[in-house]
């Protein structure tokens, strides 16, 4: 693994000779990624790299999936995230996600937002009020929906639940958002406000986005990694990664040669 | 040609299924209630029975029938959702769940005189509780819990993944997302596993028999130990026992109305509920909750 000497920011998150498994099957090989603060990574590759299962372990929702192991280390905040003594509700609090497909809540767009500060505990209204409309704006969402706030968040066009899903994540404060092919199932007029958004973002937080379209790691992301069967092949600055790609595959797949 | 034959063949097959199926139902509802219409008045609805069983009203057994069917369903709807909840969120997948699973299931097709006789080993007899509305409903419960646990654990299950998994995302703890996100989605389910339980409870007749029911009681039950009287158990009562069959016959008949217009009752205010989260969590795209 090379290192681009431009690339000297602190990294946020560190993996450390990650390996996973589902099962029998080695899912992720030997991983040593630098996710860096402030900083918009973008993870490509093509179906099967273990991008998702990669982004899915930030988090730990890997958890969820029985029958997986993980082992190495993934540091975060000077903390190894595998460690038995780890809290995952802090951890989650911290990195946020949002999903592929918009999975908002069947409560009002209010409640949506509402959700993370109360189940922290916050019964302090007009926080909650505030906090709900900061992050609505933050999510370049307030405009659209501040008059219909309490009508029902299944009735908005798909790229408005997929920001009301960011909204939700932001209303929690968290340091990391990840984002797992968060425009997959958006038309492209959606596709672009995210990714406007996810640059508005990256002025406060560090973001990591798996993403199977080339050209949107190239327009959101610093940072690109390449995966390809599991390994971690090219992980360097975007414009590098794509104008003078090192490794024979990763140039193959940007040149559209396997995908 | 040939197959549009066939499929008209088809269709009509599936119509008379349907046909016939709704012609067993309102016959059935057709029958009891020309049958049992001349017995109704308010009397028959407010008075105790009179002069051996041929006259006079039903109205201990109605209230008893309410209290044994609430009864079995405050027992037995907790006690469902609970055990639900355990075997889908908490153990899904495991070895032990899957025994349970099979152990609930093979104990909704245990034959409800059983459940009387284990019902008066156990709580009339063992616990101390006599034949009494406690014993009467417990064991009713027992009877329509696995009907509670199944219907439940579908509900859960319906629960999208997604749901969960952006409620975990954000810190919510497992516990905060199974209250707060996962039993009101699953709610309308649940609901209707304990609409088919009120069914079943008001009108099953065995599980009482050893456990509750009196044949006669003087007055209305005071306490959770009293005996009572019960509209299945009083129709099976005036058709088999008595002395004058032929006005026995025809309150019978007003019985099975009356408990089958109790069923109905307690049957739609659990869909007003049912209904009413629906539409709170989720069918249809364009709803406005507060509206």
């Amino acid at each position: 693994m090379e290192m681009d000497p431009a690339a000297i920011t602190t990294p946020k998150i560190k993996t450390e000779n990650l390996n996973f498994f589902y099962g029998g099957f080695h899912a992720l090989k030997n991983i040593n990624l630098n996710v860096h603060e402030m900083q918009v990574t973008a993870l490509i590759g093509p179906s099967g790299c273990g991008k998702s299962t990669l982004i899915r372990l930030f988090n730990r929702m890997s958890d969820m999936t029985p029958k997986t192991r993980a082992e190495g280390k993934i540091m975060f905040e000077g903390g190894n995230i595998f460690d038995a003594k780890t809290d995952l509700v802090k951890l989650r609090r911290n990195i946020g996600m949002v999903f592929q497909k918009p999975n908002p809540f069947p409560k009002t767009i209010f409640q949506n937002i509402s959700y993370g500060p109360e189940i922290q505990g916050c019964k302090d209204k007009d926080f909650i009020y505030h906090r709900v409309e900061e992050s609505l704006k933050k999510a370049a969402l307030w405009d659209d929906v501040k008059t219909r706030l309490h009508s029902s968040a299944l009735g908005m066009s798909g790229g408005q639940q997929q920001r009301l899903c960011i909204a939700r994540a932001l209303a929690v404060e968290p340091k990391v958002i990840l984002f797992d092919e968060p425009c997959a199932s958006l038309d492209p007029i959606s596709t672009a406000k995210i990714e406007e958004l996810i640059l508005e973002l990256k002025k406060n937080y560090t973001i990591l986005i798996v993403t199977h379209n080339m050209q949107q790691a190239s327009r959101v992301s610093d940072y690109t990694a390449f995966m390809y069967l599991g390994n971690l092949i090219e992980f360097g600055q975007t414009d590098r990664v794509f104008t003078v790609p090192k490794d024979k595959k990763t140039e193959e797949y940007l040149s559209g040669v396997f995908g | 040609m040939k197959n549009k034959i066939i499929q008209a063949c088809g269709f009509a097959l599936l119509s008379a299924c349907m046909i016939i199926t709704a012609l067993f139902l309102a016959g059935i509802i057709y029958f009891i209630a020309v049958n049992g219409r001349q017995a109704l008045s308010w009397q028959f609805l407010t008075a105790p029975p009179l002069n051996g069983m041929s006259a006079g009203g039903v109205a201990p057994a109605i209230v008893g029938t309410f209290y044994l069917t609430m009864g079995s369903v405050i027992f037995a709807l907790p006690l469902g959702v609970g055990c639900a909840v355990y075997l889908q969120e908490y153990s899904a997948g495991g070895r032990m769940s899957d025994i349970i699973r099979v152990a609930v299931n093979n104990l909704a097709g245990v034959p409800s005189v059983v459940f009387g006789l284990f019902g008066l080993g156990i709580f009339v007899k063992f616990l101390g509780f006599g034949v009494s509305i406690l014993s009467g409903s417990l064991t009713l419960g027992i009877l329509i819990l696995p009907g509670i646990i199944s219907a439940s654990q579908e509900a859960l299950l319906a629960v999208p993944v997604s749901f969960k998994e952006a409620s975990l995302a954000i810190g919510a703890t497992k516990w905060q997302t199974i209250k707060r996100i996962i039993l009101p989605c699953a709610l309308p389910g649940i609901l209707t596993g304990v609409i088919l339980g009120i069914g079943r409870a008001a009108g099953e007749t065995a599980p009482i028999l050893f456990t509750a029911a009196a044949f006669y009681k003087r007055g209305y039950p005071n306490s959770l130990f009293s005996e009572v009287m019960a509209l299945p158990y009083h129709i099976y009562a005036l058709m088999t026992e008595g002395v004058n069959p032929e006005k026995q016959t025809a309150i019978a008949y007003g019985c099975a109305l009356i408990l089958v217009a109790m069923v109905a009752l307690m049957s739609s205010l659990a869909i007003f509920i049912r209904n009413k989260y629906r539409s709170a969590y989720g069918n249809g795209p364009r709803r406005n909750y507060n509206a």
